[in-house]
């Protein structure tokens, strides 16, 4: 239920975003200066913002940095995780404790404060988003990551593996990874959502995605600020942003159901 | 176990600090470049204070042995102010707010939570169930605007921001706006991890000695059903604490999030790194005051087993 709702929101949403942009006759940058503030009508859809810009080709476009960020940060924060978890989950003893208790040490840390300084000092480069937000969200992954590859390398085909005399190279790649699948695409799905609201976080204080480019967040912000004028232009970026997020939320709730058997009793 | 937790922060801050101070330095620009050059009687007059001209690592070295006795320095920004008097000025009203967002959304929280476990899959969960998603899915920036366009622009209910030195007129929308995404995951919990306890034998027995539905919650299940929530708690701080800074942003409040934000603009690198140490202390603290408690709801907890 939560699954199929989830997932036709995003799809609905992904499709929009994507293919949407190709039915307006709009530029997002080109100012209208007898449209300015114009409500939603038959031209502008989403109506125009304060400055006179089609609102509804900046919403999708916005919507296509938003997804991006999301989806690629996320793959920079699963790519750590996933390595460091599993190191730490295979080797085990005394090298697991001390990477463990590096990753408490990072959980101490207030990274998003440091996110923001990173943001505000080198905020022009896009790509360091990526990998500052992304450098920030792994933490989960890799406990997950560690507790599931203990779990597996007590499983009798692990120990099956090593006494066929397997290398340890081996039994990662073929035995391990495949098996942490199910977990991996949960958290990542469950991660997306957190990042887009990252970004969108950092766009409203104005230090993430910058113009010309835009984002939901930098939207949201450029609405809040005009508000009293033009409230459209801050409820349509807001229901969109909104609304990704539960879908994403809600896919990755009904994956984790589906998943974890001890969660099915709750339901 | 306190003084070694404790003991065991010092590297962490002293991390926090070392990481944010070189992340100040090799950003670009810094807290004097400005259109106009500035003469060289001026800029001696500024080596002198902020000790500018010294080797980066002699500055490092002299400001950690100022921190370890409690001087954060002066502020580059705000001239006549010291770090010290603006984080004695920022704190109360950041930690205002947050005392209040963390009271609300633990109260409001934990009663939506255990409507939703007593009448699980009937309305009232479904309802406090579709709320939480809602809820956790829509960021506080966005939330802020409407609850200001609605409550203090259209019906002037409320101020739409400032401070006032903290009235309570003043307090009310920042600290809803702060506290929603927490209530909706804390409800979550709550009924999540009180369904579980609902499934327990002993809870079963409870029920089967004839007590009221009311007297096994409050008696028997919230006390084993609080645990995931009180280790929820130390991430919902370290939360409200980032969230804050938006938040003060769009109230325009005179806290620490403001301070640092603005710090961070004007490479006002003492103001930034105090900011940093006092949040670091405060997360430390705070997750210390997390695990004593932990360990007083559930003394089966060890010395090691704290995680």
């Amino acid at each position: 239920m939560k699954l199929k709702l989830g997932l036709g929101l995003l799809f609905i949403i992904v499709v929009m975003v994507l293919i949407g942009p190709v039915f307006s006759e709009f530029d997002p940058e080109t100012i209208h200066w007898d449209d300015m503030a114009i409500p939603p009508d038959s031209i502008y859809w989403m109506g125009t913002d304060v400055m006179g810009r089609d609102l509804y080709i900046r919403i999708l476009l916005g919507g296509q940095v938003s997804l991006m960020v999301g989806i690629v940060a996320t793959l920079v924060s699963v790519v750590i995780g996933v390595f460091y978890g599993m190191a730490a989950g295979f080797l085990g003893g005394r090298v697991d404790a001390v990477m463990m208790r590096l990753v408490d040490v990072f959980y101490a840390l207030p990274f998003l404060f440091l996110v923001i300084l990173l943001m505000v000092f080198f905020g022009q480069y896009l790509w360091l988003l990526f990998v500052a937000i992304g450098c920030y969200l792994w933490l989960d992954m890799a406990r997950i990551v560690r507790g599931q590859t203990m779990m597996l390398k007590r499983q009798a085909f692990v120990e099956a593996a090593h006494a066929l005399g397997q290398s340890n190279k081996k039994i990662i790649f073929s035995h391990v990874l495949p098996n942490l699948k199910g977990v991996v695409i949960v958290y990542a799905t469950l991660t997306i959502p957190q990042v887009i609201m990252i970004e969108s976080f950092l766009s409203f204080l104005g230090l993430g995605v910058q113009e010309p480019m835009t984002s939901w967040g930098a939207l949201v912000n450029e609405g809040a600020s005009n508000m009293d004028m033009a409230v459209w232009s801050l409820l349509f970026p807001a229901l969109f942003l909104a609304l990704t997020l539960i879908g994403f939320n809600l896919v990755g709730d009904g994956l984790r159901d589906r998943w974890d058997p001890a969660l099915q009793n709750n339901k | 176990m306190v003084v070694k937790r404790l003991l065991w922060a010092m590297p962490v801050l002293w991390l926090i600090l070392t990481i944010t101070f070189f992340l100040l330095r090799v950003a670009p620009g810094g807290p004097f470049d400005q259109e106009r050059e500035l003469t060289p009687e001026m800029m001696q007059l500024i080596n002198d204070k902020y000790q500018l001209d010294q080797p980066l690592i002699h500055q490092y070295g002299s400001y950690l042995s100022a921190t370890l006795h409690g001087d954060l320095g002066p502020s580059f920004q705000y001239i006549d102010y010291s770090v010290n008097e603006l984080v004695a000025l920022g704190l109360p009203v950041s930690l205002k707010l947050g005392f209040w967002a963390l009271l609300l959304a633990l109260v409001l929280g934990l009663l939506l939570g255990m409507i939703a476990a007593t009448y699980a899959n009937k309305w009232p969960d479904l309802v406090a169930m579709i709320t939480a998603v809602i809820g956790i899915s829509t960021p506080n920036f966005v939330i802020a605007p409407l609850l200001v366009l609605w409550l203090a622009v259209h019906w002037q209910w409320l101020p739409v921001g400032g401070w006032s030195g903290g009235h309570w007129t003043y307090v009310v929308l920042p600290v809803i706006t702060l506290s929603l995404p927490y209530i909706a995951s804390i409800a979550r919990l709550v009924r999540g991890s009180l369904l579980e306890v609902y499934s327990q034998p002993f809870v079963r027995t409870a029920k089967a000695k004839g007590l009221s539905d009311s007297s096994v919650l409050f008696k028997h299940a919230l006390r084993p059903a609080m645990l995931p929530l009180v280790s929820y708690l130390g991430p919902t701080a370290v939360g409200l604490m980032t969230g804050s800074v938006v938040i003060e942003q769009i109230f325009g409040i005179p806290g620490m999030g403001r301070y640092f934000v603005q710090g961070a603009l004007n490479r006002d690198y003492t103001l930034v790194l105090g900011v940093v140490l006092v949040v670091g202390l405060l997360m430390v603290l705070f997750n210390l005051l997390v695990d004593v408690l932990y360990r007083w709801i559930d003394p089966r907890m060890g010395v090691e087993g704290s995680h």
